[in-house]
């Protein structure tokens, strides 16, 4: 089912970081669901920002954090809905918002601090785990979760390729 | 006399004020204080539209007790429409629409930034159409012309992290606790503000954006790298002030040029960010025009600033009937 459950990559500058999170924003589709992980500082937002590029946010709209708000809606090629748990205490403060209203099928759902919400996440989702190696140095590892369609599986490795030393 | 019902929820305070003439508060109850939270039996939980639900009927009749007045008394309701969390307008939103058709009152929608810009009105009527807003809080930082009444540009925003954010997210880095805006202004009056050079985020770029999120990776590397030579703690303060004084930065010289660009005579500051008195005493050297600021409980979130802007929407008949909805992401151009 899974050709390689878990990639990793290096990236050198915000901008690279950004380019990675286009590259994997144009593989996502309907019902998609990423989860962010990592600590302040560790490019989470700029993959996001990428992302967002990738799935059709125009550059006009700015995927500002969404920290204070919980979630950022924006219309990109499907509904992207930017999600952060950063300012709850609990898994029970995320089920009290009516979170799942934001996994919505129609759409992509990104969420930072995923860690803070694990058993909320759907079954399939895309994982990636961020560490700060150094200034501006950054590792990405990439985990599909759950029984993905081989398809879109082969093709988001096949694509991540370049970016990707398999682990 | 006109006494207009304001309610705010667009975030984790809940508002209830009543305002008279659009300048005079005659109570304006809000559900983090203190004795608030005691009262109700314990803090209310960030966020959770649910929290907003408890607290809003028992705040009213609060809010009704201190002006003195019963709800047949008020003229008109004003609530806060957008932007903000979804659930949590949607309370303010409905609760609203109940009283305004309950007691046959009109009901006005105010954009929350609009509200955070009429703080300033509410107790200083010299500031005049066309001037300049710096809105900097926890979730926003935007730099708008108000043209004339309900007419708004925005100048610049942010590309990333709000200043009110960059704030709470540098103090939990550096283990300080949250909110971060009063501790590290306090820290920071204790430490050298050149100890350290931070980045000015897009001070070289002419547009009159802002970005954060780079500033504080910088004083996370800087903290990093300081915890590996040992002892950090007596260097807070200078992180803090170092750190302070490149948001100072930043934010009085985008307002300077904003102000210069529209030819404005007047500086107006709003949002909780505008709390920290060393960074409004940074905007003020630099604005080169005269600068408003709001005291300090009305640069919070608040319902009097949504019941003073609704009083002004009202008398210039932008009212809103039953169809209204709570909108997560309400510009300031769209109502």
């Amino acid at each position: 089912m899974q050709p390689c459950a878990k990639m990793r990559t290096v990236t050198h500058s915000p901008e690279q970081t950004m380019a990675l999170g286009e590259t994997f924003g144009r593989l996502l589709g309907r019902g998609d669901v990423v989860a962010l992980i990592g600590d302040l500082g560790a490019g989470k937002t700029v993959f996001a920002q990428g992302l967002a590029k990738g799935l059709g946010v125009s550059p006009d709209e700015y995927v500002s954090s969404p920290s204070f708000t919980l979630v950022n809606q924006y219309k990109g090629r499907v509904p992207v809905f930017h999600v952060d748990t950063y300012r709850l205490a609990s898994e029970t403060e995320m089920v009290a918002l009516g979170y799942e209203e934001y996994f919505d099928p129609n759409g992509v759902t990104i969420i930072e601090w995923a860690d803070k919400v694990r058993s909320l996440l759907p079954e399939r989702h895309i994982t990636i785990r961020f560490k700060l190696l150094g200034p501006a140095i950054r590792e990405m590892e990439v985990e599909l979760v759950g029984s993905w369609p081989t398809q879109q599986a082969k093709e988001i490795v096949e694509a991540l390729g370049p970016f990707m030393n398999s682990k | 006399m006109m006494l207009i019902l304001g309610i705010e929820t667009s975030c984790d305070e809940t508002g209830v004020a009543i305002v008279e003439n659009g300048r005079r508060i005659l109570a304006n109850e809000v559900a983090s204080q203190i004795p608030l939270h005691a009262r109700f039996g314990g803090v209310v939980p960030e966020l959770a539209s649910r929290a907003h639900l408890r607290v809003i009927a028992p705040l009213l009749r609060s809010a009704l007790a201190r002006a003195q007045c019963s709800l047949d008394q008020i003229d008109a309701v004003a609530v806060t429409a957008g932007p903000g969390l979804v659930g949590s307008l949607l309370v303010g939103v409905s609760f609203a629409k109940s009283l305004a058709y309950v007691g046959r009152k009109p009901l006005i929608p105010v954009h929350h930034l609009e509200g955070h810009i009429y703080a300033n009105i509410i107790v200083d009527d010299r500031l005049r159409f066309p001037f300049v807003a710096l809105v900097a809080s926890g979730g926003h930082t935007d730099l708008i012309e108000c043209r004339e009444s309900f007419k708004y540009r925005i100048l610049g925003r942010t590309r990333d992290d709000a200043a009110g954010e960059a704030f709470d997210k540098v103090a939990k880095m550096l283990g300080l606790g949250y909110p971060g805006g009063p501790v590290i202004e306090r820290l920071a009056a204790q430490g050298n503000r050149r100890a350290f050079a931070f980045p000015r985020p897009m001070l070289s770029d002419s547009r009159l954006d802002f970005s954060f999120s780079g500033l504080k990776t910088a004083v996370l590397y800087c903290f990093d790298d300081l915890r590996k030579t040992g002892d950090v703690s007596e260097r807070i303060p200078d992180i803090a002030a170092g750190f302070q004084a490149a948001i100072a930065d930043v934010l009085a010289e985008k307002a300077r040029r904003a102000v210069v660009d529209t030819r404005a005579k007047q500086l107006a500051l709003a949002g909780g960010v505008m709390a920290n008195r060393a960074l409004r005493e940074a905007i003020r050297e630099r604005a080169g025009c005269e600068v408003f600021a709001p005291p300090i409980d009305l640069t919070l979130d608040n319902a009097a600033m949504i019941a003073s802007a609704g009083y002004y929407r009202y008398i210039g008949g932008h009212l809103a009937d039953m169809t209204l909805n709570a909108s997560p992401n309400l510009r300031l151009s769209d109502n």
